[in-house]
């Protein structure tokens, strides 16, 4: 059976990561960027996954579990504090909390 | 196998394209579903069935349910629609686009100039990832659980509603 190239994973996640980073840098709403952060460590564990399945370990596969959890925390918080901007500036722009006053 | 990679990889390209431009979000999440369903698939191809179902149990599962659920609370008319569209003129995204198109370009033509390494013909089970997580990488599980309950903990207080009056005085 012929399998994929190691390359075409990896430039896939590649590919992935940077449409994320592009949602980061282009979008103002904080939803968005959150979405667009799950998009970049997706396309990191893709990356790990592509190479242990290179050299046929399952190491990669456990990095995933750990990106996996580590995003299930991070979009809780990210999430929870979202929430708060709104209920205190009626808005989900980010530029909204930019003076840092308490 | 190989064709449901490629038909799949650029399931996922395009449902992610499309997922960090529409102005709904409502709609950004459906899409973003879709390229994790599909990116689902790239992992089974590339004999990781376990974590091919964690994709599609934690990601397109939960974490996506959590997204949908803020979204139904901050109950978004059309008018936050408006606000996005007017937020995303392509002075806005034009230079960070570029940006990142160069870097894309840059990754793709460093990774297509190397030698084509075969990935694994067989898949590696689930019992193999158990051994590895449970063996070598205790620790890092109970990191991981230690951080679950930060993430768990800092939620929670961050969600939790403040009387107005305890607004004034803190935070």
């Amino acid at each position: 059976m012929a399998t994929v190239p190691m390359e075409h994973g990896l430039i896939l996640a590649g590919v992935l990561f940077v449409l994320g980073l592009a949602g980061v840098l282009a979008r103002r709403n904080v939803v968005f960027t959150l979405l667009s952060i799950e998009v970049m460590l997706n396309a990191a564990g893709l990356a790990f996954v592509t190479a242990g399945s290179r050299w046929e370990q399952p190491d990669g596969q456990v990095m995933f579990v750990f990106i996996l959890s580590m995003a299930a925390a991070e979009v809780a918080v990210g999430l929870a504090l979202a929430l708060r901007l709104y209920h205190r500036f009626k808005t989900l722009d980010g530029d909204a909390v930019r003076e840092m006053r308490g | 196998m190989n064709a449901t990679f490629y038909v799949s990889a650029t399931v996922a390209v395009l449902a992610t394209a499309l997922a960090i431009t529409r102005p709904n979000v409502v709609h950004a999440l459906l899409y973003l579903i879709v390229s994790l369903l599909a990116v689902a698939l790239v992992l089974y191809t590339l004999g990781a069935p376990f974590v091919a179902a964690l994709e599609v149990i934690i990601y397109a599962g939960a974490i996506m349910v959590l997204f949908v659920f803020v979204i139904m609370m901050l109950n978004l008319g059309a008018q936050a629609a408006e606000q996005e569209r007017k937020w995303m003129r392509p002075t806005t995204w034009l230079g960070p686009a570029l940006l990142a198109l160069i870097l894309a370009g840059e990754l793709i033509a460093v990774l297509a100039g190397a030698g084509g390494e075969a990935t694994a013909a067989r898949p590696i089970e689930p019992k193999q990832v158990g051994l590895a997580l449970f063996g070598p990488y205790l620790l890092g599980v109970e990191l991981a659980s230690m951080l679950l309950l930060a993430g768990l903990i800092g939620a929670s207080h961050l969600g939790r509603h403040r009387r107005p009056r305890d607004r004034e005085g803190g935070a």
